[in-house]
């Protein structure tokens, strides 16, 4: 009895971690940015290309930054979790058109609704590279001092939303 | 006629000639890119590096890398850029820290795991391995048995 309870002791093991291990998603790396100020940008706005956009100006406010583009299908996924919660004005949320065309990022928020304050054009992906970015979607939470405060990879969802985003949103603005 | 399946033969190697990727004007530059680009991982295919990867975040960031390197940023501080945007997971060896202890130590606690468990079988069977003194007459057996294993061709 005792030569088959270690063997089966470690196989006990390997299936737990193995177990765990197949549970996790790969794609979800904590980032390291988290709890730093965020990196700065000043970009052409997207409906206006005059006008620029720059992180400095969003300073004293929480807000959402959204990276998104009109060829990424996780966007379609989130965008009606985004404009509900523009609808609700508990947060405001600021596009990141990450490495798109103009054409197609317009024509795309005409046609699913456009959640956004205003919308960065990040024509290079420089600004994506600064924030750590390597899928779109992917939202960040900035307190009023601009700090990251939380990072969500992959398209949101209304769970997330509600049990992490917007508690934490309400927790920063309290501040 | 023949002229047109010429052209239609060429097609495909039109096609082919599109996968070389432009080098960089400084060969110097390209070369550090390379030694570079296969210590870093691309966060798209997460099991090839920066190198390998045909992803377009990989493509911007070999632009990134390659431009940091014309800048004439040490290897030491292009890869800390990256580690501050991206963490560790960007880096195929990853450094030595609390949080990768059981990365580093790990095989090494199995292969010692592994030596005590053997040592320890193998002097648990000799224990059970009795010395059984012979009489006589077996001894003279034996003899006769070997002898006669050893006559035969």
């Amino acid at each position: 009895m005792n030569r088959f309870l270690i063997p089966f002791g470690i196989f006990v093991v390997v299936v737990g971690f193995l177990a765990v291990g197949l549970t996790l998603n790969p794609r979800e790396l904590p980032s390291p940015l988290v709890g730093k100020p965020a990196p700065d940008f000043s970009l052409p706005q997207l409906h206006d290309q005059g006008k620029v956009i720059s992180s400095n100006e969003l300073k004293g406010k929480v807000w959402l930054l959204n990276f998104w583009a009109s060829w990424c299908d996780g966007c379609k996924v989130e965008h009606p979790v985004l404009v509900h919660l523009a609808q609700s004005g508990e947060v405001p949320i600021y596009g990141m058109d990450y490495k798109d065309q103009r054409n197609e990022a317009l024509t795309w928020l005409r046609e699913w609704g456009n959640p956004y304050q205003v919308v960065a054009v990040d024509e290079s992906g420089r600004v994506g590279i600064n924030y750590g970015v390597y899928g779109v979607p992917e939202t960040y939470v900035m307190d009023k001092a601009g700090v990251i405060r939380y990072k969500q990879i992959g398209p949101l969802r209304d769970d997330i939303l509600q049990g992490k985003i917007l508690p934490l949103v309400r927790e920063l603005q309290n501040q | 006629m023949r002229w047109l399946l010429v052209i239609i033969l060429l097609i495909p190697s039109l096609a082919a000639a599109e996968e070389a990727r432009p080098l960089a004007d400084n060969p110097q530059v390209e070369a550090r890119l390379k030694t570079l680009a296969v210590e870093l991982r691309c966060l798209v295919c997460q099991n090839q590096t920066l190198a390998d990867s045909n992803a377009p975040l990989a493509e911007d960031l070999r632009r990134e890398v390659r431009e940091m390197i014309t800048k004439g940023m040490s290897d030491r501080e292009i890869i800390d850029f990256l580690v501050q945007r991206y963490g560790d997971f960007v880096l195929y060896r990853p450094p030595w820290k609390a949080t990768t202890t059981l990365l580093w130590l790990g095989p090494f606690l199995l292969l010692i795991a592994g030596a005590t468990a053997l040592v320890l079988a193998l002097r648990r069977r000799q224990k059970k391995l009795v010395d059984v003194t012979l009489s006589e007459a077996e001894h003279n057996r034996v003899a006769q048995l070997l002898s006669e294993g050893a006559n035969r061709p």
